[in-house]
């Protein structure tokens, strides 16, 4: 549709250009000046181009923070996608139901994210906590957080699963409620099992939402801080130091300022081109369905 | 009452988008005091056009002029327009007369003609006993005719309904069909109303703008475009059931159609000079008895007959030629039975191969 | 293939219906001959789509039973009634290939491969569809679409009955007729029962052999196209059925004379006889195709006024103001213009009496 052009709504947008600049593009402009500088404290700096670059691909510490996090939002996607999509397939659509679980699911996501990681410390404690008692005391397996990296692990997907599998599942219902009603009758009538409906129909008619689900928690994931900060401060060791918390005792732990914004803007490439790989393969498995 | 025309004209009007041409270089005037159909296909470019004509879109080359002022460059919200879609669109939170009332809320009229206009534009589409019921109470009908009160109301200068009886049932569309010949009849403005139905073009009377492919193939009054389609195309366009084509070549005052069936070129056919031809024969020209001297016969293998109660429509083949046979009353007739169907020479149109229209049964055009 | 038979069958949307109107379908008992091309006729909201859907199974009925071939299917699921339904908007598993979709059902039923080759090749040469067998289901036209549906539906070759539910909707106008005639042709070819529900006169008549006029809930007339157009039993059925619909006049009755203000109107002998015996409101009946008009006063004619006089190409249509009542007759295509004062005429086999709105005979 070729709209007609009113000059006059380029006034309307320019608070939200100014709160973008304000906000995202200048903080942008200044990480990119950090991060070909050598930053020795405040006021005195010396450029030195793409050194700091050098020092990012160098360094053996940052490698491994990437690689623990490029683990964990595998890990993520492959548990969180297909859960949620199970609990929306179990969600009720009809009746008094429908509105209750809609509440329930969306409770998860409305508490602040450091919160979320308080909560998870005391719930694995194996002296307070439902889940750490039950375990070490009823399973008898020695659980502790602290102390182990696998628990530590355990405990920090089951506690990001927890957190936004319920956003999954809310856009998934969304999806399989957009279906309309024929297709179902058509599938009975053809004889389609459960499961063939699901794969033939549900599925990709949902793809649209589950595009948004697996890139909005891509991004999520990739970016993790506060939760896992609270619950574990990146330890024991270096176990759960995913990339952001690593990043951030670089230029504020350390005040290295320059290989941070180095970083940094690294950091940036890889999630946009992730994201754009993302959604080129879920646009392309959809090509020719017109779903 | 002004009895002065308005007319609207489309200048070159081309429209492109992606790379695909949707109209192209459509030159249309279109006057008050007669319904303006446009027919044609889907796809053929009509909402386009009336989009354009409404202000929603741009064109992407070309003007338009609404009452000699050239509106091309002006938006929708300030041209004189009102338009009804085929999907029944009222406002779902408002009863029925504020909907009807909500053009004229915004211009500022004083409510006592507000309340008078709103109960005549009711009165006129037979809804004034539910203007207090919201859109979701009412049938598939009432929204309509609520929404083509809407359009009503505020006395535009222009018209436009987008296929807005498609959604109804058939006796509904029959009953609406007569009632806006009426309404439209009473109006000064421009009436501009698209459909994919001969009947309902036919019905309707005006002028008729027949569209196809992004272009308009013919225009004239609806009556004159029937009886002389100027095109293969256009023949086809216009008639339902679909008009019967033979090929045939013309020598020495005959013409042979297909493999074997010979005519003579008399009456309007005379004037044909020899050569290759594309012969048009409306079913209902064709005939289960003969029906006079003259008559050409031709031998037929029957495919389906169809019977609606008043007619029978039979679908035969004689070698590869496919034909459709439309006659009153009942007469059933069995698939694969060889039957005889006559034909009028004096009712064949005549078309040039690349298919210009050369001679019709209803003389000059 | 099978008979179907609907039994005292009513159904409320309602959990505790308790009123007539309450009712979308107010007790229907209905035989449907194995092999019989039906429509069901119908305006909106008339209960045509739930009677479909009861008869498929989709729908479970409030009251009454359904029967295939004398068993009772009513607690059956559709897939074990072994029915097939094309709606109206094509339904198609849009991931895979027309062969794929035309294949599912089989499948489904475990099927061998062989068989399923051979019968989706079988259908698919009915339906026109070979050439697109490997193409993405997605990527057609409507029409070829909405053939794929139907293609479901008859892979399956111990199918009992196919329902339709007003298929052809998104069908461009010129293309109605080559569907209407493939779905013809498929019942001369396979003896199907097939039902079809349309609220389009001109689709209903031209595809069945028994048209069941619904409304109201009710089923109003079951007959040929020519019983409803010749006979109708109801008042609604000549206003449905016709286009234009049956011209209706009140009148009164005098021996075999109906009198419509005040002029008189001959009635044929045996309507004339049997409505000695009926009493309720009175009105004559006729269709516009048999409503002559004649410039001098003739008999059995009324005095009008014509009003407007359409060409509408293979006929004409004029409008007739009799005493505010507008009356329309359909005229052949080469029939001579009429205007302003005319005499319209009544002619006595053709006129018909109803009572309340039933026909008297």
């Amino acid at each position: 549709m070729n709209k007609w052009e009113n000059n006059r709504a380029w006034l309307l947008t320019v608070p939200v250009l100014v709160i973008v600049a304000f906000s995202s593009i200048i903080p942008l402009m200044t990480v990119v000046n950090y991060s070909v500088q050598d930053i020795f404290g405040p006021g005195q700096s010396l450029f030195v181009g793409t050194e700091m670059y050098k020092n990012v691909l160098r360094d053996a510490r940052l490698h491994e923070a990437l690689w623990r996090q490029f683990l964990f939002s595998g890990l993520v996607l492959l548990i969180e996608i297909p859960l949620g999509i199970a609990l929306a397939l179990a969600m009720p659509k009809k009746g008094w139901g429908v509105s209750f679980s809609l509440v329930v699911m969306a409770l998860p996501l409305l508490i602040p994210w450091n919160t979320i990681g308080s909560i998870w410390i005391i719930f694995v404690r194996p002296d307070i906590g439902l889940f750490g008692a039950f375990v070490n005391n009823v399973l008898g397996i020695g659980f502790d957080h602290t102390a182990r990296p696998l628990d530590a692990w355990i405990t920090t997907l089951l506690m990001e699963i927890w957190h936004w599998t319920p956003l999954v599942a809310l856009l998934a219902y969304a999806g399989l409620r957009a279906i309309p009603e024929v297709y179902y009758q058509a599938a009975k009538i053809d004889g389609a099992s459960p499961w063939a409906t699901f794969r033939y129909i549900q599925l990709p008619k949902m793809r649209g939402v589950l595009t948004i689900a697996v890139l909005l928690r891509f991004m999520d994931s990739f970016l993790i801080y506060a939760e896992p900060f609270v619950l574990t401060g990146g330890g024991p060791g270096n176990s759960t130091t995913f990339l952001s918390i690593y990043l951030v005792k670089l230029a504020l732990g350390q005040f290295d300022l320059g290989t941070a914004g180095a970083f940094s803007l690294i950091y940036f490439l890889i999630i946009e081109i992730l994201c754009f790989v993302f959604y080129q393969v879920l646009k392309n498995v959809g090509k020719g369905t017109g779903t | 009452m002004e009895n002065r025309k308005m007319e609207i004209v489309l200048d070159g009007v081309s429209k492109v988008i992606n790379g695909e041409t949707h109209l192209n270089s459509i030159t249309l005037q279109l006057t008050s005091g007669a319904t303006n159909v446009i027919l044609g296909h889907t796809l053929a470019g009509k909402t386009s056009l009336l989009r354009l004509m409404a202000g929603l879109d741009r064109p992407t080359k070309g003007r338009i002029f609404l009452d000699g002022r050239d509106v091309t460059g002006l938006f929708v919200r300030k041209r004189s327009v009102a338009m009804v879609y085929q999907q029944f669109i009222n406002y779902p939170s408002m009863t029925v007369y504020d909907n009807i009332a909500s053009p004229l809320k915004m211009s500022g009229l004083p409510s006592a003609d507000i309340d008078r206009k709103v109960r005549a534009a009711a009165a006129t589409l037979h809804i004034d006993r539910l203007l207090d019921r919201m859109p979701a109470e009412l049938s598939g009908g009432q929204q309509q005719r609520t929404a083509i009160a809407r359009s009503l109301v505020k006395d535009t200068e222009l018209l436009l309904l987008d296929e807005p009886l498609v959604n109804l049932d058939y006796k509904l569309r029959e009953e609406l069909q007569a009632e806006l010949q009426d309404i439209f009849r009473a109006r000064k403005a421009i009436v501009v109303y698209t459909t994919t139905e001969p009947s309902e073009a036919l019905m309707l009377g005006g002028n008729l703008v027949v569209m196809d492919e992004g272009r308009i193939l013919q225009t004239g009054p609806t009556s004159s475009v029937y009886h002389h389609p100027s095109t293969t195309r256009v023949a086809q366009v216009v008639s339902d059931p679909p008009i019967n084509f033979l090929p045939g070549v013309v020598a020495g005052g005959k013409a042979r159609l297909g493999r074997d069936i010979d005519i003579a070129m008399t009456g309007h056919l005379s004037a044909v000079p020899d050569g290759e031809y594309a012969f048009g024969v409306r079913p209902n020209h064709l005939f289960l008895h003969a029906q006079g001297a003259g008559n050409v016969e031709i031998s037929v293998k029957v495919e389906l007959a169809e019977i609606n109660g008043s007619e029978t429509f039979i679908h035969v083949s004689h070698g590869d030629l496919h034909l459709v046979l439309q006659e009153d009353g009942i007469h059933p007739r069995y698939i694969g039975s060889n039957i005889t169907v006559y034909a009028n020479p004096g009712c064949f149109f005549v078309y040039e191969k690349p298919g210009r229209l050369l001679a019709s049964p209803f003389g000059a055009g | 293939m099978a008979q179907i038979e609907m039994d005292g069958v009513a159904h409320s949307y309602l959990r505790h219906p308790e009123k007539d109107a309450d009712y979308a379908i107010k007790t229907i008992a209905n035989i449907w001959d194995d092999g019989g091309a039906y429509a069901l006729l119908g305006p909106s909201g008339c209960g045509k789509t739930t009677l479909l859907n009861i008869i498929s199974g989709l729908l479970t009925p409030t009251r009454g039973r359904v029967l295939y071939n004398g068993t009772d299917v009513t607690a059956l699921p559709p897939e074990k009634r072994n029915i097939a339904q094309v709606f109206q908007f094509p339904v198609l598993y849009d991931t895979m290939t027309v062969y794929e979709n035309l294949a599912f059902p089989l499948r489904n039923r475990g099927l061998e491969k062989d068989a399923i080759h051979r019968r989706v090749q079988e259908i698919a040469d009915i339906l026109d569809l070979t050439p697109f067998l490997k193409q993405k289901a997605y990527g057609l036209a409507a029409d070829a679409k909405q053939k794929i549906s139907l293609g479901r539906g008859l892979v399956r070759s111990d199918v009992a009955a196919i329902l339709f539910d007003e298929p052809l909707t998104v069908i461009d106008p010129h293309l109605k007729w080559h569907l209407r005639r493939k779905l013809k042709e498929i019942h001369e070819q396979l003896k199907l029962t097939l039902i079809y529900v349309t609220h389009d006169q001109m689709e209903a008549l031209t595809f069945a052999e028994k048209v069941v006029v619904m409304y109201e809930g009710e089923i109003v007339q079951t007959g040929t196209p020519e019983d409803l157009f010749e006979n109708p039993e109801h008042k609604f059925v000549g206003y449905f059925i016709g286009s234009p619909g049956m011209n209706f006049l009140s009148c009164r009755l005098e021996g075999n004379i109906a009198y419509v203000n005040g002029l008189g109107i001959k009635l044929g002998k045996q309507t004339a006889n049997a409505a000695q015996k009926t009493a309720g409101k009175l009105e004559i009946g006729i269709r516009p195709k048999y409503l002559e008009i004649s410039p001098r006063p003739v008999e059995n004619a009324l005095p009008a006024h014509v009003k407007s006089f359409e060409d509408l190409g293979s006929y004409k249509i004029a409008a007739i103001l009799l005493d505010e009542k507008t009356l329309y007759a359909r005229l052949p295509e080469d029939a001579p213009l009429a205007a302003g004062n005319v005499w319209i005429v009544f002619p006595p086999e053709k006129t018909k009496l109803y009572a309340d709105g039933r026909l008297v005979k």
